[in-house]
């Protein structure tokens, strides 16, 4: 019997920016003022927006919310990585994405509130919806990118999950299609911490969620997700390769979910503030502030001009958002076949009488 | 036209189809090269490349899952599930994703394909490989279910399946795969969805059937016929939306219902047949609606198949009980 080390294999970790905000120069030197301009405005939006949607929720005026915070170098390093046609295909933390992708932050507020018209978006057929299911979506980006492939156009696809999602078949179903079929797709792992009170360590024994790719065949890598540097430059990699026909990459991002799960949570039950406390002198935010300060990439002027930009459009988009008229009731039974059987126009039928007797039997002021 | 069973005559209208629009892909386990277990996708990878019929790694998820994302981005797919009793794997996409894309993006999106599965028992197959489970697609609100009854019928339900712009679930009993051949047209043709087929025209009472369970009951119908009983027979072939009002018309006239499945009796197709003709032919019935399903239990090993599914027996008792209320 022989005995021999027949595979070798090995994880990077990628960083730029430290959380002093300090660079390392070389891995630096690609960005131009205005990417890193755009960075600045996009980072700061997304702190604010994600803020705004949280008390909008704590004062009655949204449904049920997953906060952001904490995720914003993943996010908008990743999305600013793709090009307009890319396909998008998201789990429910991603607002930094939507935004990036140029989706009206008006529809981002009607969509918390439970507004399925905004969750469709005509002008951006390449965005999926937020997908509940966790690692369901995975599977889907992994057809479209497949799609693609067949009619041989040169999107490619992006995938959003947590580490959570890896325990999911899902995930493991779609990276073995992914590397069987040499697929254009990032699978890009916001490894957060938590997935809701269920830490990291109890998800997998896996030291890393990049090394889960060697399994299947293709590369992964791990990047410091509170870093929007490191994220954009590795991400533009990954769809780099994508596109030129070498196949999928897996992106493991380290970043944290400051906030609760959602705001339906209460994290306390089951993590300290002292972790918490830990992971704010990591805070992508400031880091990257630290950064465009030291270095005077932004002036003072510019910043405050960005800032006053990001507080007006997100007024304009909230004011706008929620004064939007309540959904027709009837459009529940509108989108479900193409053509709505018969059965469904006698349903639907049935619902409008039933809104005229409510009705009247309020005007009447009458029991119900 | 050609006499063909129905294996032939679905590898014949898939043929067609994928003459006619090369955004149709096929794609499951062991559809390429071995042209499906039931030989449904036969020859189709050699006259259309590995590109267009596609082997897939052996996952009923990840087939289902990978179908509605190509469906998103333009193509339109065409899944095998190899056994019906392995689409469970699959079944939250079905459920979740491929049934409600359409309502969750305000119509922008929708992702049109035909999840095709042979379904049924019968053949003395091994465990797993004899489930009927229109009820649980039925019940995943915003899918098209077709079940086809016969060669003539499953090629032009095929070719307007994949016409829909809705997403549908084609079950194929594999009963009759090749138990029986009819004429077929060798050109192109569809057969309207979300219609019954009245089969035949009768006066004492109505039989719904569907699937394998359509020929069982010709069958039966014959030997009534000796007996002078008038059976008007309806085949549903779209399961779901259901054409509830033809067959509550044949009701109205014939006063009395037979629903025979080959699924379990609760909770299943039948009971919302029986439910919605109740609702709507109450009055005009003469007997209480009978139905003859399998019973309600695991589908056993095939040794006590022929005593789990419907039989002539079983039908007969069920327009005995009705004639003679």
């Amino acid at each position: 019997m022989a005995q021999e080390q027949i595979g070798q294999f090995g994880i990077n970790h990628v960083s730029i920016l430290d959380k002093e905000g300090n660079v390392d120069e070389k891995l630096a030197s690609g960005f131009t003022k205005e990417q890193l301009s755009e960075m600045y405005y996009y980072m700061n939006l997304l702190r604010k927006f994600d803020e705004k949607l949280f008390n909008l929720q704590r004062s009655g005026k949204i449904g049920t919310y997953a906060q952001t915070k904490g995720q914003e170098a993943s996010e908008i390093g990743s999305g600013l990585a793709l090009s307009e046609n890319d396909w998008f295909v998201p789990s429910f933390r991603e607002l930094g994405v939507y935004l990036t992708r140029k989706v009206p932050k008006n529809l981002l507020v009607q969509a918390w509130n439970g507004d399925t018209r905004a969750l469709g978006n005509p002008n951006h057929s390449h965005n999926l919806p937020i997908s509940i299911p966790i690692g369901s979506q995975c599977i889907h980006a992994t057809g479209i990118a497949w799609a693609s492939q067949i009619k041989q156009e040169k999107d490619v696809t992006i995938v959003y999950f947590g580490e959570g999602a890896t325990s999911e078949g899902d995930f493991h179903e779609a990276m073995n299609f992914a590397g069987v079929f040499n697929l254009p797709i990032v699978f890009f792992c916001q490894r957060n911490g938590w997935s809701i009170s269920t830490p990291t360590t109890k998800e997998t024994k896996s030291e890393t969620i990049a090394q889960k790719a060697i399994a299947y065949g293709f590369k992964g890598i791990q990047v410091d997700g509170n870093d929007v540097l490191a994220v954009n430059k590795v991400t533009t990699q990954a769809i780099e390769k994508a596109r030129s026909g070498d196949g999928p990459t897996l992106i493991e991002s380290i970043t944290y979910r400051m906030g609760d799960h959602t705001t339906s949570d209460d994290s306390m039950k089951y993590r300290t503030q002292e972790e918490i406390n830990e992971w704010e002198n990591k805070d992508p935010v400031l880091r990257f502030e630290k950064y465009i300060t030291n270095n005077n990439i932004l002036n003072e002027q510019e910043k405050t001009d960005i800032h006053n930009a990001i507080e007006r459009e997100i007024q304009e988009a909230v004011e706008q958002g929620l004064s939007v008229e309540k959904p027709n009731p009837e459009q529940m039974f509108e989108d479900v076949f193409a053509q709505m059987p018969e059965m469904l126009k006698e349903q639907k039928e049935e619902l409008l009488n039933e809104i005229i007797q409510m009705s009247e039997q309020n005007n009447n002021g009458g029991n119900q | 036209m050609t006499k063909m069973h129905m294996v032939s005559a679905l590898n014949n209208a898939l043929d067609i189809a994928m003459k006619a629009d090369d955004k149709i892909v096929i794609l499951g386990e062991d559809v390429g090269v071995d042209g499906g277990v039931f030989r449904v996708t036969e020859n189709l990878q050699k006259n259309y490349g590995e590109q267009r019929v596609i082997d897939t790694p052996l996952a009923e998820a990840g087939i289902v899952g990978c179908s509605i994302g190509m469906s998103l981005n333009g193509l339109k797919p065409i899944p095998e599930i190899q056994f019906s009793g392995f689409s469970y794997q699959a079944f939250h996409h079905i459920k979740q994703h491929m049934a409600r894309i359409r309502q969750r993006t305000n119509n922008t999106m929708s992702c049109p394909m035909v999840l095709r599965a042979p379904c049924s028992g019968g053949i003395r197959a091994l465990e797993h490989h004899s489930e009927s489970p229109e009820s649980f697609f039925i019940h995943c609100q915003g899918i098209r279910v077709i079940m086809p009854a016969g060669p003539y019928d499953a090629k032009g339900l095929m070719l307007a399946a994949i016409k829909s712009e809705d997403p549908v679930i084609f079950l194929e009993p594999k009963k009759i795969y090749r138990s029986f051949k009819e004429d077929v047209p060798e050109e192109a043709y569809e057969i309207e969805l979300d219609k019954a087929n009245v089969r035949k025209q009768g006066t004492d009472l109505t039989m719904i059937s569907w699937g394998a369970m359509t020929r069982l009951c010709e069958e039966t119908i014959e030997d009534l016929e000796k007996e002078n009983i008038s059976v008007e027979h309806i085949d549903l072939r779209t399961l779901w939306p259901l054409d509830i009002n033809t067959l509550s018309n044949s009701v109205n006239k014939t006063k009395k219902c037979i629903i025979v499945q080959e699924a379990t009796k609760s909770c299943s197709l039948s009971s919302e047949i029986s439910a919605q003709i109740n609702e709507r032919c109450v009055l005009n019935l003469e007997a209480p609606i009978q139905r003859v399903t399998s019973w309600d239990l695991p589908f056993p090993q095939f040794a006590l198949e022929n005593y789990f599914l419907p039989n002539k027996t079983r039908i007969k008792n069920a327009v005995k009980k009705v004639l003679e209320f």
